[in-house]
């Protein structure tokens, strides 16, 4: 009866105190920081002559403001120059560590967290940033919060949660060849919702789970917050281990054998119950492609845009027609006739290396389609990108037509120059295809790298598994 | 962080569903390092018809007359009523500071996203949880009276109708205490100092290699 989820372990590894009604103090082993949230946390810091608890448990990066192209002349936009610079300014004020704007070390914060091993299995991990959800797949708790928090952390080393409950989503089998981690996510949303992780932590199991490599478990965990959900969770396994070893940040030696050791055990008990246990068949899932403004409002390569007139629920019906006006498309398109104008490889969802090897496997010999206007791989971090220099995939893609430019959030919500057009339609490797996202009245499809360049090369959405590579 | 007991305000519907916080508030108006002015920007993409951008000055930019909160009916609103899910998204606080420099203090909802809910109990925000079935009937109410006020009371947890009805919500007695003592979290905190570093002395022996670096 004793049996724990691997939620369970973490939260208990880590809680402080309890009040009675359940409110806990939560001990956070590592917090990261980006230009964005945390200035106004900084300044609260500053207002109450407070100092971090413990600086060296804080990493910082600008990511979202920073252009990708030239870094060269700085940042031109003074607003989000100044962003980075009060970054800089806190991370030198409060002695923190921060790979800033030109160190390679620099990326999209949840990808150097895992690529530095500043993320480690076991920790409590926060950011105020709701994709800290990605660090759960090396089988650690890591959450998003908002900037008060960011200073509660930061004063405190701890923050003030309830207990989630515990989801478990099961992808049983085997998936298809170039049926990715991306697509398996995208299926998970288009089956629970985007509410349905709401008050819950996602652990993800199942074969098709285990089989992903340590990037498709990020890119699944990633999306958690997009299922609602507060965080998502892997088991660690010996490919946990192994991608943690080394690592520059990952402890070494004596250290190295206990931590490895005390690893093994992040893993649920074989008896442990879960609030909710929901059941995918990994070979029915076909390549994913959103239609809509949300990212449940997501089918397979081979459906069609939805009728709303066929919904019974009255406001979900609403909320279809509004997002077709807005996507421009009309009810029952194939989606294999919808043509993007542009392409956007990155985001902290699918800019790991393996993300940019897949999609220049696709586009490998092959060139832009006619129709489409622009295409941009936005590596996720400085090390990704120098990785894949010495692959040559920069010029796979320099050769099909893509730009090559340095790491960044970019396109992913175009807070520096990297922006749709109002109605651009963009396939796009990120995570979010709200309104606006990313640009005012632009039209993004969230799909995978490999289905991304499939529609760079083609100029239309077309199942990647039917092209010859 | 303001205090939030009762309040009796006027309701702005919000007829849609999946509010995500990239709607609440843009993304360029993130760029800004201060708390607050970030009012005239909220639902900023819907609200104008031009595009926005930090620093315009909002009074002179064309206004989306089809926009709900434009609407003469609904201006000075306190209380916000939604549907599922309201907030998703993003994390940003932005979003609530919006809401409160706005004039928001209360939102009602039949579910709100997590970090969303959070941060609004942050900022003397109060997101009260109704069941859709009562949600869809305040939506009713709301539309066929113009000038539409409800009663919100947080020490009794209960949401008032101009008609008398009486609608329940439930809380947590931390986030309670804390809206309505509006206090400050870090301070509270604070009083824990001893329990944490007993904490962390004993992780330090139990993980040694996450102090190491
Ligand atoms: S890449 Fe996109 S989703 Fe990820 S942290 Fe940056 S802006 Fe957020």
């Amino acid at each position: 009866m004793n049996d724990k989820t691997l939620y369970d372990k973490l939260w208990d590894r880590h809680v402080v105190r309890c009040d009675a009604d359940g409110t806990c103090l939560l001990y956070i082993d590592r917090h990261l920081v980006h230009e964005v949230t945390s200035p106004q946390a900084f300044e609260g810091l500053r207002l109450a002559n407070r100092r971090p608890w413990r600086s060296d448990a804080n990493l910082a990066v600008p990511d979202h403001n920073v252009p990708t192209t030239d870094r060269s002349a700085g940042i031109a936009d003074p607003l989000s120059r100044l962003q980075v610079e009060t970054l800089d300014a806190n991370c030198s004020d409060f002695g923190i560590t921060e790979f800033a704007m030109n160190d390679i070390r620099q990326g999209i914060v949840h990808i150097i967290g895992p690529e530095q091993g500043v993320t480690l299995p076991g920790m409590t991990i926060v950011c105020g940033d709701s994709h800290t959800s990605t660090h759960g797949a090396l089988g650690s708790l890591a959450f998003g919060i908002g900037t008060s928090e960011v200073e509660h952390v930061l004063a405190t080393q701890c923050i003030i949660q309830k207990k989630a409950r515990n989801m478990l989503v099961s992808v049983d089998g085997q998936a298809g060849s170039g049926v990715t981690a991306k697509d398996i996510m995208l299926a998970i949303i288009g089956k629970i919702g985007t509410a349905g992780g709401t008050g819950y932590v996602i652990e993800y199991g199942g074969d098709a789970i285990r089989a992903l490599s340590m990037e498709g478990r990020m890119t699944v965990c990633n999306m958690s917050i997009e299922a609602g959900a507060r965080a998502g969770l892997v088991a660690v396994d010996d490919k946990t281990i192994a991608y943690v070893k080394g690592r520059p940040y990952a402890p070494s030696g004596e250290l190295w054998m206990q931590a490895a050791a005390d690893w093994q055990t992040l893993r649920s008990d074989a008896g442990a119950r879960y609030d909710r246990v929901v059941h995918l068949d990994a070979a029915s899932i076909q390549p994913q492609v959103t239609w809509g403004t949300s990212p449940e409002m997501v089918t397979s390569i081979d459906g069609r845009v939805p009728d709303p007139a066929l919904e019974t629920d009255p406001v979900k019906r609403e909320g279809m027609q509004a997002a077709l006006a807005y996507m421009g498309l009309a009810a029952n398109t194939p989606i294999a006739e919808i043509h993007p104008d542009t392409i956007f490889i990155g985001s902290c969802t699918n800019a790991r290396i393996e993300d940019l090897r897949a999609a220049a496997a696709v586009l490998k010999g092959h060139k832009l389609a006619a129709n489409i206007k622009r295409a941009l791989v936005v590596p996720g971090s400085g090390l990704v990108k120098q990785q894949a220099e010495v692959e040559g995939l920069d010029q796979v893609f320099k050769a099909a037509g893509f730009e090559w430019r340095e790491p960044g959030c970019s396109m992913c919500l175009g807070m520096n120059d990297d922006r749709l057009a109002p109605k651009e339609r963009c396939a796009s490797t990120s995570n979010r295809n709200f309104e606006g996202r990313q640009g005012q009245g632009g039209r993004t499809h969230l799909v995978s790298p490999a289905m991304a360049a499939a529609a760079a090369i083609t100029g239309h959405f077309v199942d990647v598994r039917t092209l010859e590579v | 962080m303001q205090a939030f007991r009762k309040l009796n305000g006027l309701v702005a519907p919000f007829d849609r569903s999946n509010v995500d916080t990239d709607a609440i508030i843009p993304k360029q108006f993130l760029k800004s390092i201060k708390r607050t002015g970030f009012g005239p920007n909220l639902f900023d993409e819907w609200r104008y018809l031009d595009h926005g951008e930090i620093g315009m000055d909002c009074s002179q930019r064309p206004l989306n007359p089809d926009f709900v909160l434009n609407q003469p009916r609904y201006q000075g609103a306190q209380i916000l009523l939604a549907r599922d899910n309201f907030g998703c998204g993003s994390s940003r606080e932005h979003a609530p500071w919006a809401m409160l420099d706005f004039g928001f203090r209360v939102v009602i909802a039949p579910s709100f996203a997590d970090i969303f809910a959070n941060n609004c109990c942050k900022n003397g925000i109060l997101p009260v949880v109704l069941s859709s079935t009562e949600v869809a009937r305040l939506f009713a109410e709301v539309d066929a009276a113009p000038g539409y006020c409800l009663d919100v009371d947080l020490e009794k947890q209960q949401v008032k109708t101009p008609g008398g009805e009486v609608f329940s919500f439930a809380i947590d007695d931390f986030r309670k205490k804390c809206l309505l003592q509006g206090l400050d979290e870090i301070s509270l905190t604070m009083q824990h100092v001893a329990d944490i570093k007993t904490f962390e002395a004993r992780r330090m022996l139990d993980e040694p290699w996450l102090f190491s670096g």
